[in-house]
């Protein structure tokens, strides 16, 4: 493969992004960061976590951290008997599953230019939102999946689940 | 073959490593050719050169070692621009490289390089009149002739039926005295034993190696044998066998059922096979401790110049397995330990030979598997450890006190420089003669889930023993249940199990203003509610099922819900989202493939503010603002006093009628004997009111020769507490008064509080 084509290949998968509804919000995150989209898994709670952290489940013998996108940006609790969908992401050296409502297509964005987050957004998406790209019929917020699994910095408020 | 494993363990390593270095030589020298003024690779060539001369000498293969000291000679030579490549050289230098590898062969299948089919002369002679500066194009063109190892390594050497006739002429030209001179001192001091093994081998191998087959189709060869391979690609693989486990245990429950016998045979079929690959795959991670070994001699032999010792170094138990990244991390220690018992343990000669002992000292390293661990043990002739000064250190830097120490047998003392604080200062390894860093030590070992205790007699040595796990990733492991949850506790850190219902749940179980303690064979245990640990709701029940567990000096009972098994279990990391949690190891995942999390016991007994027993004293006597746990008791009509919990054995509650008279003393029977009393109030110069109970409360205290019962009005509260001592209220039996809970409270001096009652009694 010449390097011309590679780097074309990388730009282009660079602009394609895994899409997925959190509430209302619709997020994309590239696709080279995602290893894999997968339906609810069982899942081991971790007491006296930071309320982000819902558990652990087991992918294919590994253990990964389930992080919920709505506690993770102070959203309201998933509606009860809706189920969330695991998007498995790489982050820093560790595999980690961000919880979702629901998944999107897998959609290209050549051609449209990323913007900078716009400033009246809340805090806590700014934290997790690199860029936006206004989509034809939606706008779609790019995220940043090293900072969106990176719950160190919220406390833990919950007092702990049993 | 009669044949040490420690020399066949270093031998096959060489081998390894020289064949590789070989492939590297016949390149570099055909690019020599190409290049002859390259510097780069005649340097390159002279290091390898060098290295196989290096090591064929420690390991006394003469041969080898003689036809590499010419090659190196002439590389030097060629390296400082001394002599000019010529094809002359070249070829010479090829041929060396050629009858070294018939060497090596010859090495690997017979385990000496005296085999007289390979002759070394005539390429030395070779070398030689190159070095003489006489091309002696005869001699050039000749030598090829009688050493038939032109291109083809894999098939160099012929048998000669008079090669045993052959042999000793070979040997006589190959071994200069000179050279034996220049490398047996130093194997005297490295590696005694090599110098044993050696001669013996000498004599039976020419007889043996005629019979052997030369190169039987079916015999691999070092290199052949083994692989390299990225120890991540083991973990992965370790990993898909986990995971192809998990799935068979699944297919497995569901053909029980199953009506199709094929079915079932083939699942039996996958039980085996995936079985035996789990075994295998561990097995892959496994390697001999012989690798940290190999460094000891040389580090034995540079400390033993460096402190004026002679040292002969033993070890045993060169192949003993453990899990590689096991093996890393005993590196550190292991090395401490070893110098320690140089540095402190063997005493110089001149002592030796005043105490009655040989001048030179014997440091033994023996591993061994028992009992699914490894136990290495680290044993100096030395001059031992005194209990008595340990005593005298540890009271000094306030890791014990005379009181502690009156009730530890000597082994727990010796133990005692293991404890952080107790070695900080080499003035501390002067006095004790031991000690710098054994903390560190310990809490290495103990982090790869490991032990580590010492047997000592004065005059005699020291033996430390380790204890370690054969892997880190697969470890025995109790599961308990606590709501819909299991939760896996390593089995190392297990003491026992204690059920308790009805009667007994009532009496030896007691709340301590909240905090639940267990009266377990006369010793307070402090309990934690595992459901309350994990941020939850305790039940009561009618039951309780107590787990207690040990960590470093602590110990406290954890009540579960449920008791499943035990079982293997493999640990698994988790993510960094976690790493904050320090009540949680890791984690694993279950036969039904549910994940479960691993209970880190030190920091849950940390989390729960359980204090380490034998670190009580210690807060007391320094500023240091760490918790400790007190008994809170109330004396003299209101006045508040406490005393370490780790110093209270129990408490007890005897009606007045009870108390009886032995001379001037009073005392209680109690558990078939006679406990003396000693009213704390008078003892610490308050007015006694005890007596205007209606019951007499009781701590009972053991001390070093039996109990004493310590009479207080009543208990008030367990505290964990940070506490600063004042000099306020400083008193015969009161090491001064500090603020626990708001209210001014005097720490009361059990010991000077029981000596002066001995003494009055």
């Amino acid at each position: 493969m010449s390097a011309m084509t590679q780097q074309s290949t990388e730009q282009a998968l660079a602009q394609t992004y895994v899409t997925f509804w959190v509430d209302d919000l619709f997020f994309g995150l590239s696709v080279a960061g995602v290893q894999e989209v997968l339906r609810h898994q069982p899942m081991t709670p971790v007491p006296r976590a930071a309320a982000a952290v819902t558990g652990l489940i087991n992918l294919r013998g590994q253990i990964v951290t389930a992080v919920d996108l709505r506690m993770r940006l102070g959203l309201p609790p998933r509606p009860a008997g809706t189920l969330p969908m695991n998007v498995i992401v790489r982050s820093r050296g560790e595999v980690v599953s961000i919880l979702v409502d629901d998944i999107g297509d897998v959609i290209d964005t050549a051609g449209i230019e990323a913007e900078p987050v716009p400033s009246n957004m809340p805090i806590q998406l700014q934290e997790v939102v690199s860029g936006v790209r206004p989509l034809a019929d939606s706008i779609l917020l790019v995220l940043d999946a090293d900072r969106a699994v990176d719950v160190s910095t919220v406390p833990d408020t919950s007092g702990g689940k049993p | 073959m009669a044949q040490n494993d420690e020399d066949a363990e270093i031998i096959a390593e060489f081998l390894v490593e020289s064949h590789e270095n070989l492939d590297q030589l016949d390149a570099d020298l055909v690019e020599l050719e190409r290049d002859p003024g390259s510097r780069d690779l005649l340097s390159s060539i002279f290091r390898t050169i060098h290295t196989i001369k290096g090591t064929s000498g420690f390991l006394a293969f003469n041969r080898l070692e003689q036809l590499t000291h010419v090659g190196e000679t002439l590389l030097s030579r060629l390296r400082d621009g001394v002599e000019q490549l010529t094809p002359e050289t070249t070829e010479a230098l090829l041929h060396l490289v050629d009858v070294t590898r018939a060497l090596l062969e010859a090495i690997e299948r017979t385990g000496v390089d005296t085999d007289p089919s390979v002759e070394v002369a005539p390429v030395v002679q070779v070398i030689e009149q190159l070095l003489a500066g006489d091309p002696g194009t005869t001699t050039a063109s000749e030598a090829p002739a009688p050493t038939p190892v032109t291109g083809d390594a894999s098939a160099p050497v012929t048998v000669s039926p008079d090669g045993c006739a052959a042999s000793p002429v070979a040997e006589e030209a190959a071994e200069p005295a000179a050279e034996e001179a220049m490398v047996e001192p130093e194997l005297n001091v490295v590696e005694p034993e090599l110098k044993v093994v050696e001669p013996e081998l000498k004599v039976v191998e020419p007889v043996e190696t005629p019979d052997e087959p030369w190169d039987g189709p079916d015999r691999r060869t070092a290199v052949e044998g083994s692989v390299r391979v990225d120890v991540d690609l083991l973990d992965t693989l370790v990993d898909l066998v986990g995971e192809l486990v998990l799935t068979r245990n699944q297919l497995l429950q569901r053909t029980l059922a199953a009506e199709d016998i094929e079915l079932v045979r083939a699942s039996q079929r996958l039980d085996l096979v995936a079985s035996e690959l789990q075994e295998t795959v561990m097995k892959t991670r496994m390697q001999p401790i012989g690798q940290v070994w190999s460094k000891m001699p040389r580090i034995v032999r540079d400390l033993a110049h460096l402190l004026g010792r002679e040292v002969e170094l033993v070890m045993e138990g060169h192949d003993t397995e453990l899990d590689r990244s096991l093996l890393e991390a005993l590196k550190g220690p292991l090395t401490h330990l070893v110098r320690n018992s140089m540095d402190h343990g063997i005493e110089l000669p001149a002592d030796r030979v005043a105490a009655g002992k040989p001048a030179k000292g014997t440091l033994q390293l023996r591993a061994f598997h028992e009992s699914g661990q490894v136990v290495v043990e680290i044993t100096d002739d030395g001059s031992g450890i005194d209990p008595e000064k340990i005593a005298t250190v540890a009271v000094l830097r306030g890791v014990a006190t005379r009181d502690q120490l009156a009730r530890m047998d000597t082994r727990e003392i010796l133990g005692l420089i293991f404890r952080p604080g107790f070695s900080t200062a080499t003035e501390v390894s002067n006095i004790s003669g031991r000690g710098v860093g054994m903390d560190v030590v310990r809490t290495n070992i103990e982090r790869i889930g490991g032990s580590v205790d010492l047997q000592s007699e004065v005059g005699r040595g020291t033996t430390v023993r380790v204890r370690i796990p054969l892997t880190l990733a697969i470890i025995p492991a109790l599961v308990v249940g606590e709501g819909t949850e299991r939760y896996a506790i390593p089995q190392a850190n297990l003491v026992e199990l204690v059920r308790l219902e009805g009667d007994d749940l009532r009496r030896q179980v007691e709340r301590l203003a909240g905090s639940p303690v267990l009266r377990l064979r006369g010793r307070l245990l402090p309990l934690v509610h595992l459901a309350e640990a994990l941020g939850g709701q305790v039940e009561e029940s009618e039951t309780l099922t107590v787990v207690v567990l040990q960590s470093d000096d602590t110990r406290f009972g954890l009540c579960v819900s449920e008791v499943h098994d035990t079982q293997e279990i493999v640990v698994k990391p988790i993510g960094r989202q976690l790493k904050s949690l320090g009540m949680y190891a890791g984690a694993t995942i279950m036969g039904d493939g549910r994940v479960s999390l691993i209970l880190d016991v030190a920091g849950m007994g940390a989390d729960a503010g359980i204090a380490s027993v034998q670190a009580t004293v210690v807060e007391t006597r320094s500023d240091d603002a760490d918790q400790v746990s007190f008994l809170v008791l109330e004396v003299a009509d209101g006045r508040r006093a406490a005393l370490p919990l780790g110093s209270v054995s129990r408490l007890e509650e005897f009606s007045l009628d009870r108390i009886e008279r032995s001379g001037s003393a009073e005392v209680v029977q109690y558990r078939d004997g006679i406990l003396p009393l000693i009213r704390l109030a008078a003892a610490i110069g308050l007015t006694d009111t005890s007596h205007l109970q209606d019951q007499l409360s009781v701590v009972v205290h053991e001390r070093g020769d039996g109990l004493v019962g310590i009479v207080i009005d009543r208990v008030l509260d367990v505290v964990d507490t940070s506490v600063v001592l004042t000099e306020v209220g400083r008193r015969s039996g009161v090491l001064g008064s500090a603020i626990v809970q708001d209210r001014v409270t005097d720490l009361v001096d059990l010991a000077a509080v029981v000596a002066k009652a001995g003494g009055a009694a």
